[in-house]
């Protein structure tokens, strides 16, 4: 197998006509569902899912729902709403702060961050990141929190365990609340809930289980982000979503999906882990990369770790027989 | 430090690693000199959980520079990172 720059372009046409079948397919004939619910995010998975719906089922079958909280950027249902006039699909909005405030999300959240910056209260912004420059040294992925003030003065810290695990686990609230709303809309009209996880986010651990992982299908789940973007642009998707930079629209602070969990650019992350996958020699992959053969070896390795370490997301419950 | 230090050290991170990251389950064998992320046994959670280990036990404060896979990837590279930040 040859492995050049162009290794990750696909046929947006074929595989769109290909998806819009299956998506078809496994709606209407392997779960017997009318229509589909998508939670659409203003961001590029969730508007390429929403548009391959309306396409191959008809946007009178496909409901868009936005679930803004109070963390939440105004922009995101900017874009939402821009997606389902280009496809014609009803939106309806979900405000899920008032829930989220009810199961102790941001208060249990906050307490955490407390514990490793006590003064953080009204008026504060934070993120979660990891460590940067993962191609150039080796390092563990380990998660640090970065603080902005009132007066925008930015501190980061490293997270100890029990702060980490509070912080992760308060924060999920936000992303099953999201699936217990799909699901309500989805259950009182007979659809289906089309989760928008691609294959970077779903193999690499980046979802919360039972959350944005819980869904009935995943049509997108095996395609690497850089094509995932190709085949926004063949849809037709709103140009200004396409050009958003992906984020987590999680933390208060602005952060994007490479700061906070994958360390690498997409473009970059996609062809490393395709030239992984087909087994490219390290110095073959480093020459089209424009890499050195070591930056290649550390990125093999990392992304290696991140599906090993998250295998247990992907799992089914397991059963004693 | 002295070999017999060095040894004892040795044996506190196994007993730590088995007991927290490998729940005492015997057929989970590794050799002093394993790679942990090799070997699949400390995750980017379990690296919270050792440092911690290394700073409540040792008295040592590992500096994010420092929580590399040469100082904290295996029994043998621990002991020896234990070593230097103790004198």
């Amino acid at each position: 197998m040859r492995f050049t720059k162009d290794s990750l372009r696909i046929d947006a046409g074929q595989v769109a006509e290909e998806l819009g079948r299956v998506i078809r397919r496994q709606i209407h004939k392997d779960i017997r569902k009318s229509g589909a619910v998508v939670g659409i995010s203003g961001g590029i998975d969730s508007s390429v899912c929403a548009a391959l719906c309306a396409k191959t089922l008809g946007p009178d079958r496909v409901i868009g729902i936005m679930m803004p909280d109070t963390d939440s950027s105004p922009e995101s249902e900017q874009l939402a709403r821009e997606l389902a006039a280009a496809f014609d699909f009803e939106t309806i909005k979900e405000d899920i702060g008032g829930g989220l405030d009810g199961l102790g999300c941001y208060r249990r959240r906050d307490e955490a961050i407390r514990q490793v910056f006590p003064e953080f209260g009204e008026g504060y912004k934070s993120k979660i990141t990891i460590p940067s420059n993962i191609l150039d040294k080796d390092t563990f992925n380990f998660f640090q929190l970065t603080v902005q003030d009132p007066d925008g003065r930015v501190e980061t810290k490293r997270l100890p365990l029990k702060a980490y695990l509070q912080v992760v686990a308060a924060s999920n609230l936000k992303q099953r609340l999201r699936m217990t709303t799909l699901y309500y809309h989805a259950e009182k009209r007979n659809y289906a809930v089309v989760g928008t996880g691609n294959k970077d986010e779903h193999m690499q651990g980046f979802f919360v289980k039972y959350g944005d992982g819980g869904a009935d299908l995943k049509p997108i789940a095996h395609l690497f982000k850089v094509q995932v973007f190709q085949l926004a642009e063949y849809l037709g998707v709103p140009q200004s979503i396409v050009r958003r930079t992906p984020t987590t629209d999680t933390y208060s602070a602005d952060v994007t999906q490479e700061e906070f969990f994958f360390g690498l650019d997409f473009y970059t992350m996609d062809m490393l882990w395709y030239a992984m996958e087909n087994k490219v020699p390290p110095a073959d992959a480093a020459a089209v990369l424009g890499l050195t053969e070591e930056q290649v070896k550390r990125g093999y390795a990392n992304i290696t770790r991140k599906i090993v370490a998250t295998e247990y997301l992907r799992l089914h419950p397991l059963e004693a027989v | 430090m002295a070999a017999t230090d060095i040894d004892t050290v040795r044996q506190q991170i196994r007993e730590f690693v088995f007991e927290t990251f490998l729940f005492g389950d015997e057929s989970e064998a590794f050799a002093n000199d394993d790679s942990f992320m090799e070997k699949g046994i400390i995750d980017s959670t379990g690296v919270l959980e050792l440092t911690a280990f290394l700073e409540e036990r040792y008295g040592i404060t590992v500096d994010d520079e420092e929580m590399v896979p040469a100082n904290l990837d295996s029994v043998d590279n621990l002991a020896a990172y234990i070593g230097r930040k103790q004198q």
